[in-house]
């Protein structure tokens, strides 16, 4: 089975979200970065099924140079071949041109499977794969939390919706979008490492010259919403706040 | 021009997305002096029965004969609701709304795909601006971060988030018009269409429970829940979880609380050592109240709950099981 990974390289945020100056951005000078999490479970579930069922592994990410560590990190993961489509440093791509870009990698290679995340962690446009597939000609599934193969070469893919199991079955070839929870991503292995490291990634450059597109989702500017300015109280230390707690509970309410 | 809003079901009633989805959607056609219209997958007796005149909706469009969830043959027949609606002699423009839900992003995503046109994902406002352009905003990182946008298209798509805009109902009530639709659906679009089966227990409870215990790094092991457990037996809740727990294999990932994992709003959400990442209070964040345990009373788990107890679980949490039995 040939699979194509499609991950997106976002900033690691930890207890705050602060932005640049412009407020056009996230202020990433103290933060790392990392694979969006839905598509490292993507990179997981796709390493298993060749596994299991022979073949390999590509991974693409659409972004700048800088991207080259997440895709050194799939391949350390097990994927075998790499391709950054390569964009200008500090350029935001909409989902639209995302999905055009993504599909002259996932066109070119004869791609039994193309996994994404579900949503980027960073954006959260939930688009992505959907337009992908369309420009492939492809069926697609999205959110999914479990992927069987079948004998007949089609897929038994399922997700939960309002506490009911979804399952669709997708001949191959197909694209699935997946989400966390789908498996619970390796840590890279050291041999796994040193290959990544020595790796040589393909690098095409995205053409974004030309006209902007007629219609679009144009971003004015990020806010951080207000938090509701909440000043803890402190009901002590230690099992000594016990009783201050069991109060608390009983003016909430949650005591029988 | 119409404002169209997919409605989804849940059961025999509209889905709560599907009413935050139709307030924005009042606002909306109310700015730009239309109204809207719903559109429901379900026979017309269920359709007529629902009060969706309640919510503004004059007219109410009742698709038969697609059987079932298909993404694709559901935007299909969104695309040619829209196409029929411009041959219609007032050639203004048009949006499709939907609930940010798995289905409402999904669907909409096909119909952007199909018709060429932009999507805006969880929108928390939209409001007309010059040019028959909107301003919307809309949540990135599940929230945590808003996004202010000029939506550029001759028919605005965009989905609402499920926690932002307030079900509301319409100040007037009118009555709606339900029209029966059984537009033609090709095979193709139907290669993808959900079969649906009982669920195993898990996840839906957390998204619903009124108590959830927490715990997160500090618990540091999998043995180390069985207080929590304990606990939430005792306040008839459930335990929740942070994204390292699940990384570290103590609990699945069904059990996680945060922006990959499950969005809950209990009237208790008792956080037991975790230090609250950004990403899990994208999920807790719909708590009505928030105690916290840690060692380290300016972790942000601490200084952002409503109260906080400053200490280790291993030995506040034992003591409060002693004092609820006691009470009991």
């Amino acid at each position: 089975m040939e699979i194509l990974v499609c991950v997106k390289r976002v900033p690691t945020v930890g207890g705050v979200l602060t932005l640049t100056a412009d407020q056009r951005a996230i202020d990433t000078k103290t933060s790392g970065f990392t694979i969006s999490p839905h598509e490292e479970c993507a990179v997981e579930e796709a390493v298993r099924l060749v596994e299991r069922f022979g073949g390999s592994v590509t991974v693409a990410s659409l972004g700048s140079p800088v991207a080259e560590e997440q895709l050194r990190a799939c391949l350390a993961l097990g994927a075998s071949a790499a391709v950054l489509l390569e964009t200008a440093d500090g350029v935001e791509t909409g989902p639209v041109a995302t999905a055009a870009a993504l599909r002259t990698v996932a066109a070119s290679g004869s791609f039994d499977l193309v996994l994404l995340g579900n949503e980027a962690s960073d954006t959260g446009d939930y688009q992505v794969g959907i337009r992908l597939a369309h420009l492939l000609g492809r069926p697609v599934a999205t959110g999914i939390k479990s992927i069987v193969v079948s004998d007949e070469g089609s897929l038994s893919v399922s997700r939960t919706y309002r506490g009911v199991l979804e399952t669709f079955t997708l001949p191959l070839p197909c694209v699935v979008t997946v989400k966390e929870g789908i498996n619970l991503p390796r840590y890279p292995s050291l041999p796994g490492r040193l290959r990544a490291k020595r790796a040589s990634i393909t690098r095409v450059p995205v053409d974004e010259a030309g006209p902007a597109p007629a219609s679009d989702v144009r971003m004015t500017r990020l806010r951080v919403p207000d938090a509701p300015k909440k000043q803890a109280t402190v009901l002590g230390h230690g099992p000594d706040a016990v009783p201050a707690l069991v109060s608390v509970l009983a003016e909430i309410g949650v005591l029988s | 021009m119409t404002v169209f809003c997919l409605a989804e079901l849940d059961g025999d009633a509209v889905a709560d997305a599907s009413l935050r989805a139709l307030t924005l959607a009042r606002g909306l056609a109310a700015g730009a002096g239309t109204g809207v219209a719903a559109v429901l997958f379900c026979d017309a007796d269920l359709a007529s029965a629902l009060d969706l005149a309640a919510y503004g909706v004059g007219d109410v469009f009742a698709v038969s004969g697609v059987g079932g969830y298909a993404p694709v043959a559901w935007a299909r027949v969104l695309a040619e609701l829209l196409e029929a609606d411009d041959a219609a002699p007032d050639m203004s423009r048009h949006a499709v709304i939907a609930g940010g839900t798995e289905r409402g992003n999904e669907v909409l995503a096909h119909l952007g795909a199909i018709t060429g046109l932009p999507m805006a994902a969880n929108c928390v406002a939209a409001s007309p601006a010059d040019a028959g352009r909107l301003e919307i905003v809309r949540q990135r990182w599940a929230g945590l971060l808003l996004e202010e946008a000029v939506l550029d298209a001759p028919v605005a798509l965009l989905t609402v988030a499920t926690d932002a805009v307030a079900p509301e109902p319409a100040a007037a009530e009118g009555a709606a018009t339900v029209h029966v639709v059984s537009p033609p659906v090709s095979e193709a679009d139907l290669v993808v269409r959900a079969v649906e089966s009982p669920a195993g227990a898990g996840g839906a409870s957390l998204a619903t429970a009124r108590v959830v215990v927490g715990g997160g790094r500090g618990v540091g092991s999998a043995d180390g829940f069985a207080p929590l457990e304990e606990l939430a037996g005792l306040l008839g809740g459930v335990v929740g979880v942070s994204r390292v727990v699940t990384s570290e294999g103590w609990r699945p990932h069904s059990m996680q609380v945060g922006q990959t994992g499950t969005k809950i709003t209990p009237d208790l959400y008792l956080a037991c050592g975790i230090s609250g990442a950004i990403q899990h209070f994208a999920g807790c964040s719909g708590a009505k109240h928030i105690i916290a345990i840690n060692t380290d009373p300016s972790a942000p788990m601490m200084t952002r709950a409503d109260y906080a107890i400053v200490g280790d679980l291993h030995s506040v949490l034992p003591a409060l099981i002693e004092a609820l039995r006691q009470r009991a």
